[in-house]
């Protein structure tokens, strides 16, 4: 085979991939949408499920869900940002970091189950905290840890070293600088880091159904029990029962990432502008 | 320790007052020896230029005086720099607080990615300056000291990277002169910027001379010939051997009637 | 500094005193002195520092936590059914208290190897055409696109599946649909970010100049990629799909969804079949005592396999290292 011909069918089939992989994200999205949209109503949001066939509105999912990662992300972003400051300002290469790496990319790549059992046996049973908010939302906190760290450590990385120096040159201690010039100028991109995590969260099943029980309830105190909305989508797919509600469920899910998503790149975006 | 010292000795200058005294120094990185038998006397308010080409450790040796180099793992100077008579690198001594007397102004203009206001304000708050009144002062004293005040009055809440180059290295000036430092150290300060502010610029340090002492390391020698007063000639004679000051004198004698053969050699070199 | 060098410095230090004098150098008062490190700074400076190593260690603690509260759980199966005949029994069957699990790893690896045939090269070639083809606009579409098919709930996936693709597959299979096939293809597509972003990185970190000069010697852009650019970014390009393969086989809810969830040992790749992670949800809301621990067992072998695996990438990570350091 000539070697154009070649070039060409390759580069042809490397154009094909892209459009496979975008065309099935439109799929999956278009799909939800079109089945979804028709159930989507301030009913269906603000009601409560009854009935066998978990009839009427979602609400107390979608408390459960925001609740959960609202205090997920509480937990987990001082922890995360201080050790990514560690890591990226204080730490010397050595053994000591190179375990808390492996650490971090090992907790990074735990399966959900495991966390969820995890979750399970510590924080619900262990220390007796109960299917719970607060107990889902510490799995979780670990879910998002490594996630959020990483997004720390690489937006401190970035900031250049002499937006340091100016600060150390006006007479700042190093706690002073990382705070007030280090940590702001690296902020939008922590902020996105965030975000995305929260977002890996709100999708997040196998870790809180061991860990906040499935019994519908709207959560008030963090030791108040629930069902988020990807347990409540997945009980009723896989019961098909009430197959609208799965749908209505499924969109409003996706509309929570899409904004997650759409809000850490816009974020990033004007971020950089200004920049 | 007299026969190490470099041949030329700081007495060579009498006038003046000294505000540093370097003796002696020597300079590693690790086990690199990058400077050696340094002595000079910097003369209080007025320009000290030091040039030299490139990799000579004259950003080293600046470097030297408000210590930043200890920010460099494995760094490690040894000898003596005094200012007003005091060792700064004595045991002890904060160099925290050395930073605020001797402010720096680097070859990149570095604005913190904050408003004008903040970026000025930054060092005053560092030491514990609160209050509004107080600060506003503060933030247009230093900015009209930078001649920066009738560009950025009204814009003081526009991030301060919005700036021109020149306009952010005034900027960054102005932020060294809201701590009121007694030395700016003033590292190539103008190979970054456009030609029209490196005028501004020149313009602001023969005004600032009076009440500042500035040491200023530059690769141009018509800027060293231009804005100082005095001039110290650095040269690394050979690769991987450490750097030594080969002159230093009144910046006149150093461009019309250079003692060194090295210095001649690099000015005339450099000129034509 | 050594404490020679230090006593020579304070020595040199006093005599440079009594020299500084000389020339009028040593005045006081008139901008005072240079003040002295302060203790409570010291001390505030040392304390956060702990505090910041204390916040980065919850990392190690949470692995550690993991590991001991998952493996006291699971561990005592080990000792009931011993070593292989857990791991490598051929029956699960709870009620009568058989716990053998390797049916289960066999729909794992069965599972994880069909979706990463099928992901590779899509993932690969996505991250291809994005470092090497893609103008900057085209870029700016697909590259998100990519990123926020990462971010679609598992479940999502696990749904779609289930209502577009597993009657799809039945009707071609003549079954219900339930089965590796489908889990194949559902896999495949959640693995191909992970992947394409991971594989991307590493074909952009390439030089440019090692482009050009492949281009300036005439070869062609398909020539460029595969005889230059992978090999170049081989590693790099391993390490994605080691992880995409740790994120298969730790996948569980849109598994579920699609398997069947029958542990055994199917006739064919489109009869209902079970997973490590499927099997543990299936049998968790009803499961007790050995049941139970059994069921710890499984993720304890989750875990052990998804640390091995970034333990393999940090380890050709580092082999790379010394590769490029020669």
């Amino acid at each position: 085979m000539d070697k154009r011909t070649a070039n060409a069918i390759a580069l042809g089939l490397l154009w094909a991939s892209a459009i496979v992989t975008v065309a099935v994200l439109f799929a999956v999205i278009v799909y939800v949408f079109i089945n979804g949209i028709g159930q989507l109503s301030l009913e269906f949001i603000f009601t409560w499920p009854h009935g066998v066939n978990a009839e009427g509105g979602v609400w107390p999912t979608i408390v459960s869900t925001l609740y959960v990662t609202l205090l997920a992300m509480l937990i987990v972003t001082p922890v995360a940002i201080l050790a990514a400051v560690y890591l990226a300002e204080y730490a010397v290469q050595g053994r000591l970091v190179g375990a808390i790496r492996f650490a971090a990319d090992s907790l990074a790549s735990v399966p959900s189950i495991v966390m969820g059992l995890f979750g399970l046996a510590l924080f619900v049973e262990g220390m007796g905290i109960g299917f719970s908010m607060l107990s889902a939302a510490m799995a979780l906190a670990f879910l998002m840890l490594p996630i959020v760290m990483r997004a720390t450590e690489e937006a401190i990385r970035s900031v250049p070293k002499y937006i340091r120096w100016g600060s150390y040159g006006l007479g700042a201690t190093k706690w002073q600088t990382v705070r007030r010039s280090v940590l702001p100028a690296a902020m939008p991109r922590i902020i996105t880091g965030i975000i995305l995590a929260t977002g890996r969260a709100v999708g997040e099943t196998a870790v809180v159904i061991y860990t906040m029980g499935q019994a519908i309830n709207l959560p008030l105190s963090p030791f108040d029990s629930g069902r988020p909305m990807t347990v409540h989508l997945y009980m009723l797919a896989m019961e098909g029962i009430n197959l609208p509600a799965a749908y209505g469920t499924a969109l409003l899910l996706m509309i929570m990432i899409l904004v997650f998503n759409l809000g850490a790149r816009y974020i990033l975006r004007r971020s950089k502008r200004r920049m | 320790m007299a026969d190490q010292m470099s041949d030329k000795s700081p007495e060579q200058i009498s006038e003046g007052t000294d505000k540093i005294v370097v003796k002696d120094l020597n300079f590693y990185y690790g086990d690199f020896n990058a400077l050696t038998g340094i002595n000079v006397s910097i003369k209080e308010r007025a320009v000290t230029a030091f040039i030299g080409p490139s990799g000579c450790g004259k950003s080293t040796f600046i470097r030297c005086f408000n210590r930043m180099n200890d920010l460099i793992p494995g760094a490690r100077v040894e000898g003596l720099v005094s200012m007003d008579g005091q060792n700064i690198y004595a045991p002890g001594v904060d160099p925290v607080d050395l930073r605020r007397r001797v402010g720096m102004i680097f070859q990149q203009p570095n604005p913190f990615p904050m408003s004008i206001y903040d970026n000025v304000a930054y060092g005053p708050r560092l030491h514990g300056v609160r209050k509004k009144s107080e600060l506003d002062d503060i933030v247009r004293t230093s900015l009209e000291r930078a001649n920066l005040w009738k560009e950025v009055n009204g814009i003081l809440d526009r991030n301060g990277l919005a700036l021109s180059g020149g306009q952010q290295q005034r900027l960054c000036i102005a932020r060294v002169l809201a701590v009121e430092p007694e030395v700016m150290l003033m590292d190539e300060p103008c190979s970054a910027i456009d030609p029209t502010s490196v005028q501004k610029i020149e313009d602001l340090m023969a005004e600032l001379k009076d009440r500042i002492t500035i040491i200023i390391v530059t690769h141009n020698m018509q800027q060293a010939a231009r804005v100082s007063e005095f001039t110290a000639f650095f040269l690394q004679e050979q690769a991987g051997e450490p750097a030594v000051l080969v002159e230093y004198d009144r910046t006149a004698n150093i461009f019309t009637s250079p003692q060194d053969r090295r210095t001649e050699d690099y000015i005339t070199g450099r000129f034509g | 500094m050594t404490t020679e060098s230090q006593d020579m410095q304070e020595q040199a230090a006093e005599e440079d005193r009594a020299r500084l004098s000389e020339y009028g150098a040593l005045r006081k008062g008139q901008t005072g002195e240079l003040r002295l490190m302060s203790r409570s700074t010291y001390f505030r400076e040392a304390a956060l520092k702990n505090l910041f190593l204390l916040c980065a260690f919850v990392a190690v603690m949470g692995v550690l936590l993991i590991i001991a509260f998952v493996g006291v759980r699971g561990y005592p199966i080990f000792g009931l059914e011993g070593f292989f005949g857990f791991l490598a029994g051929r029956e699960w069957n709870p009620t009568d208290e058989i716990f053998g699990i390797l049916p289960l790893v066999y729909g794992s690896f069965v599972v994880m190897a069909g979706a990463l045939v099928i992901g590779t090269p899509l993932a690969v070639g996505t991250a291809i055409f994005l470092s090497e083809i893609a103008s900057p606009r085209i870029r700016s579409v697909v590259r998100p696109a990519v990123e926020l098919l990462a971010g679609i709930p598992s479940v999502i996936y696990g749904f779609f599946g289930l209502m577009i693709l597993r009657p799809i597959i039945g009707r071609l299979t003549d079954g219900l649909g339930f089965g590796a096939v489908t889990a194949w293809l559902i896999l495949a597509i959640m693995i191909v970010p992970t992947i394409a972003t991971l594989a991307e990185d590493a074909l952009r970190s390439i030089p440019n100049g090692i482009r050009e000069a492949s281009y300036a010697m005439g070869a062609t852009t398909w020539q460029t990629i595969r005889k230059v650019l992978v090999p170049a970014a081989g590693i790099g390009i391993i390490d994605a799909i080691i992880l995409g393969m740790g994120r298969a086989i730790g996948e569980t809810m849109a598994v579920l969804m699609v398997v069947g969830n029958a542990p055994i040992f199917p006739a064919s790749v489109s009869d209902p079949i079970a997973t490590l992670t499927t099997q543990i949800v299936m049998d968790m809301p009803y499961a007790a005592g050995d049941h139970r621990t059994a069921l710890f067992g499984m993720a304890i072998v989750l875990f052990v396999i998804s640390m091995f695996l970034v333990a393999m990438v940090r380890f050709l990570s580092r082999f790379q290292t010394r590769l490029d350091g020669r």
